[in-house]
């Protein structure tokens, strides 16, 4: 079932009530941007699982304890030139515009572990490449609409690339296996 | 170990994928044709999860111990050591060559051993997501893939499912989907014929006929997505989502095939022609 929500921060808030209660007949507990995915672990459990989550409440769960994230960048994009020339603004004044402002993870998706952070500087908004790259590094920094990114991994991609960083952004071994979920603060700080 | 020897097609391990991880952008992947992978795995008495190989095209395998195969989904015809064989459950004693032609129909076979496959399980899942790379890589001649120990498990039979032929008429079920109003006429989903599309893979299998006309053209923000989700892009030509689709999409989701009608898409070949047929709710938006 989908449950529509206001916006991204009660959409988040409502995930992590719904994954707080820890029911084994919950498989995915997905939020995007205005709405949670919740999926029943069988098509018999659909009805139970509507129940338990019509009894949840949007921001019921506690959403101090958002953990951060420090992401160091080399500002040496292949597009940082162009993002300079769009905006009319400086390559010093672009990369400071991006690593001053906050981020938040707004919801995952593309690949594992690519985090859709919210929080760009509006001068910074551009449309993403009119033809999108075959192959984008790991670690690419790159922001495209309302949106910023890191590439956890390389894949092709039409966002446009300001830097990069070393930071692992998505690890199987590790756990959880990715540093961002909805929710995960994010500070850029240039290297 | 059982040796890759030859690949027409592709040659993949599946078993039922890895759910519980998509909030971290990891797709449940798995079996194409789950009810097929499950067949498979109980004629020999496996756990019905254990991997097998996911073949599509022709392709040949070399066992180099005693083993015993089932094979389900697509029909084939096998033959080992160059003798053709009928049964679907077969003794391979170390050395056979186990050779898998061309589906006659369908397009993905399983090929299950007793044990199940031994790979690496990536996040709970020996399977192969071609999306996001995890799992192994699809599998290459001179591959050599290790067998578990078989288990004590009573082998069953499935019922022999009815399968469509190739190219004629197949009905899909669907439940209505979260946007089925962004679709000017949600019934003309269900009313027209579909062809699939050349490009159709494990990520998604895009539809041609008649474009659906949306009512809402504005972007969707971005919401979580199942496999069998039917999305309409502006192009208005539907798209239908593979196990190893992205976790999140930005088209409106207007239908969700059933699991069975996932295992159906799965094993239809380019220019066979669908349609849809409604089923009852099983997504519903609050």
């Amino acid at each position: 079932m989908l449950v529509e929500l206001v916006d991204a921060a009660a959409a988040r808030g409502f995930a992590a009530s719904v994954r707080a209660l820890e029911d084994q007949r919950v498989q995915e507990v997905v939020p995007g941007a205005r709405t949670v995915l919740v999926v029943a672990s069988a098509p018999e459990q659909l009805a139970a699982v509507r129940e338990l989550v019509g009894h949840v409440q949007p921001g019921a769960h506690a959403r101090g304890s958002s953990p951060e994230v420090v992401i160091e960048v080399d500002y040496d994009g292949e597009d940082l030139d162009d993002v300079a020339e769009q905006t009319g603004l400086t390559v010093e004044e672009v990369m400071r515009r991006h690593s001053e402002a906050g981020y938040v993870v707004e919801f995952v998706g593309f690949a594992p572990g690519f985090g859709y952070l919210r929080g760009l500087d509006p001068a910074l908004q551009l449309p993403r490449l009119s033809t999108p790259r075959p192959n984008v590094p790991a670690g690419s920094v790159a922001i495209a609409g309302p949106y910023s990114a890191v590439y956890p991994r390389s894949s092709p991609g039409g966002w446009l690339l300001l830097g990069r960083t070393d930071v692992v952004l998505f690890d199987v071994a590790a756990d959880p296996p990715a540093r961002l979920q909805a929710g995960t603060v994010v500070r850029f700080v240039p290297r | 170990m059982i040796e890759v020897v030859e690949v027409g097609g592709s040659v993949l391990v599946e078993d039922l994928g890895r759910p519980g991880w998509s909030h971290l952008g990891v797709s449940p992947s798995g079996a194409a044709d789950r009810g097929a992978l499950v067949a498979a795995n109980r004629a020999l008495g496996n756990p019905v999860g254990a991997a097998a190989l996911e073949v599509t095209g022709a392709a040949t395998f070399r066992v180099d111990a005693d083993l015993v195969i089932a094979l389900s989904g697509a029909r084939v015809e096998v033959a080992l050591d160059g003798t053709p064989t009928r049964a679907s459950v077969l003794a391979a004693p170390a050395g056979t060559v186990v050779s898998l032609s061309a589906p006659r129909w369908g397009l993905r076979s399983y090929l299950a051993v007793a044990g199940g496959l031994d790979v690496a399980p990536v996040l709970g899942s020996r399977s192969t997501d071609v999306l996001s790379g995890l799992g192994p890589a699809p599998l290459q001649p001179g591959d050599r893939v290790a067998v578990l120990p078989a288990a004590a498990g009573l082998p069953t039979r499935e019922r022999d499912e009815a399968r469509p032929p190739s190219g004629a008429l197949v009905m899909l079920d669907a439940s209505t989907g979260p946007r089925a109003d962004w679709l000017a006429d949600a019934g003309e989903l269900y009313a027209r014929p579909w062809q699939i599309s050349a490009l159709a893979d494990r990520v998604g299998t895009r539809l041609e006929g008649e474009p659906l006309e949306r009512s809402m053209t504005a972007e969707l923000p971005s919401e979580g997505v199942l496999t069998g989700s039917v999305q309409v892009p502006p192009s208005g030509l539907p798209v239908i989502l593979g196990p190893d689709h992205p976790v999140t999409g930005g088209y409106p989701v207007v239908a969700v095939l059933t699991a069975t009608a996932s295992d159906v898409l799965a094993q239809l070949r380019a220019g066979t022609t669908v349609r849809f047929r409604r089923a009852g709710a099983s997504l519903v938006r609050r």
